[in-house]
């Protein structure tokens, strides 16, 4: 089989030697997503992603290049559109859905030259934390295939971990960027509500969706970032702020930066200790890098969870509405409309997207709105001001991305509570529409632990800065799956 | 619930979905004892102003483009079967 695929930065240096092209690395993710047979990548697109690659060659050999992602093969995760491709969310409901357009971050990853070679697995509907929940089986964790890799960008981590793809879009709600990052020892960044178009992207939960890079080092998340981010006017939720140059903002260590602690994460109970030590190692690293530490307080980290599956779910409820058997995708036919798209839902769905449909249904429900969804928008403010507090103390927030390593596929699809608290570090930074980031910080018991990072709004350039500062000093982004420590 | 929703359940799923709302909101309970007299709610997480762009006609997706994954299309609409009870078909 063929060797993995390096970061960015490796692979651009090569190609600019010529000692490989950008065909090449495309054959070698095809031979390797074959190989190791992960279910991580549900659909490829080899004939046209060799076609680019080739322009991109020849546009290389002429001195043309359009950024620094030109030829360099990707993936996405299989709820944002491309034109003439599949968007299949990883369900039965849209199989044999071609979307019509390009979501706006595929128009401007075409545009500098980026070769798509085809679609992650994902949850359904990007719901779920391991990427079990999908129409198309599970995908696989590269460091332990008995183990999930996380989601609901799990297929979109498990090709970067396993060096398939140098780079993948995933898009995270409450942590479906930065949890299966972290659980397979890669990076992931959620961008700033807002700094990403979401047009394209299929809606889950429209005040929390944001479409993100997961790399193999901050420094390619950061190149990456810079091409899919700015305003779009089909997008009425994106930023107007100009985009800074991410990568420029790279240079030197942590000097100057104070690192919150929030004591509410740095908790004995319910965090694996193996991850707890690798996450303070990561902070003695990040102050050893120049950064002050200090503590802080999050109060109402504890209602995060119940808050966020209240809000995104009945956001859910409403966008899946849409699918319907009507417009696109499966139909179950029937005589009477009303039975058409009961019938259809119920046999296009799986059980996890029913799930969550029927609680978002509930809690909008007449009588149980106020009780519920309004009560869950306000806690929702009191964890905003919770962050807006903190960084008046702090510049950045360093926490654990999840409580565990990779759990065992199976373990956790049968208890949706407990799956649900594998985002527990994760969706408070959501609720708040700021930025987060998980870079690899160790190999707790042989599997990844992931440092999350959090900036206020628009903080991606710090963010990137002190990441980038960490994986320098350390070699955990070098680590691959099966190699002895 | 499930009426509103548009779903029909079989009664496996009636009685494991009832088990797993009851548990998933028995713990969101928690909620309850959060004090937010007077706390605005929440909609969107960063306050953008709603943009308005100048009143000018622009190109949206073709007819066919738009009806090309619609499960039965006749012309220019999305076939449904009979809405409206008792009339003319």
């Amino acid at each position: 089989m063929s060797e993995p695929l390096g970061n960015v930065s490796e692979l651009r240096a090569a190609l600019d030697a010529g000692s490989v092209s950008s065909l090449e690395l495309v054959e070698s993710a095809l031979a390797r997503a074959r190989g190791l047979d992960l279910g991580a990548l549900v659909a490829t697109r080899a004939d046209a992603a060799r076609e680019e690659a080739s322009l991109a060659d020849a546009r290389r050999a002429s001195g043309d290049l359009r950024s620094p992602l030109d030829g360099i093969p990707m993936a996405l995760k299989d709820n944002i559109a491309a034109a003439g491709e599949p968007c299949g969310c990883a369900s039965r409901i849209l199989e044999g859905y071609t979307s019509p357009y390009d979501s706006t971050a595929v128009a401007r990853l075409r545009e500098a030259g980026a070769v798509v070679v085809g679609r992650s697995n994902m949850d359904e509907f990007a719901m779920g934390s391991s990427t079990e929940h999908s129409a198309l089986g599970p995908a696989r964790n590269p460091w332990d295939p008995e183990r999930a890799p996380g989601g609901s960008s799990g297929g979109s981590a498990a090709l970067v971990a396993a060096g398939i793809v140098p780079l993948a879009l995933g898009s995270d709600t409450g942590g479906s960027i930065r949890q299966p990052a972290a659980l397979c020892g890669v990076v992931g960044l959620k961008p700033t509500y807002g700094r990403v178009s979401r047009y394209g992207l299929v809606a889950f939960a429209s005040s929390l969706d944001q479409i993100g890079p997961l790399a193999r080092t901050s420094a390619d998340a950061a190149l990456a970032l810079g091409i899919l981010a700015g305003h779009d006017p089909r997008d009425s939720t994106s930023l107007p702020d100009p985009v800074p140059d991410y990568a420029a903002a790279l240079a030197g260590d942590c000097t100057g930066l104070t690192v919150g602690l929030p004591r509410e994460y740095f908790v004995e109970e319910g965090v694996d200790p193996g991850v707890l030590g690798a996450v303070r190692d990561a902070v003695l690293e990040l102050e050893k890098a120049g950064a002050r530490t200090r503590e802080i307080s999050l109060p109402h980290t504890r209602h995060a969870v119940s808050t966020y599956y209240l809000v995104a779910n009945a956001e859910a409820s409403s966008n899946l509405s849409r699918f319907d058997g009507v417009r696109y995708g499966r139909r179950a036919e029937s005589d009477d409309v009303g039975a058409l798209y009961r019938r259809t839902r119920s046999e296009g769905f799986g059980p996890e997207v029913k799930r969550r449909i029927l609680l978002g249904t509930y809690v909008l429900s007449a009588g149980y709105y106020d009780a519920y969804y309004r009560k869950a928008q306000q806690v929702r403010t009191l964890i905003r001001r919770d962050f807006e507090t903190a960084f008046e103390q702090c510049d950045l927030i360093a926490t654990p991305t999840t409580p565990d390593t990779a759990f065992r596929l199976g373990e956790r699809s049968g208890d949706p509570l407990r799956m649900y608290l594998s985002d527990i570090y994760t969706v408070s930074a959501s609720l708040a529409g700021i930025p987060g980031l998980s870079t690899p910080c160790g190999l707790p018991g042989g599997l990844p632990a992931g440092l999350q990072l959090l900036a206020p709004a628009l903080g991606e350039p710090v963010l990137l800065r002190a990441a980038d500062a960490f994986e320098r000093r350390t070699d955990w982004t070098q680590r691959w799956p099966g190699e002895t420590p | 619930m499930a009426g509103l929703a548009r779903l029909s359940l079989g009664e496996d799923e009636v009685e494991s979905l009832t088990a797993d709302l009851d548990t998933i909101l028995d713990y969101v309970e928690m909620l309850q004892s959060v004090d937010t007299e007077g706390v605005e709610p929440t909609a969107h997480a960063l306050p953008l102003p709603t943009p308005l762009r100048e009143d000018r006609a622009e190109l949206g997706l073709a007819p066919e483009e738009a009806l090309g994954n619609a499960p039965a299309a006749a012309g220019t609409t999305f076939v449904v079967p009979k809405v409206i009870e008792g009339g003319e078909a």
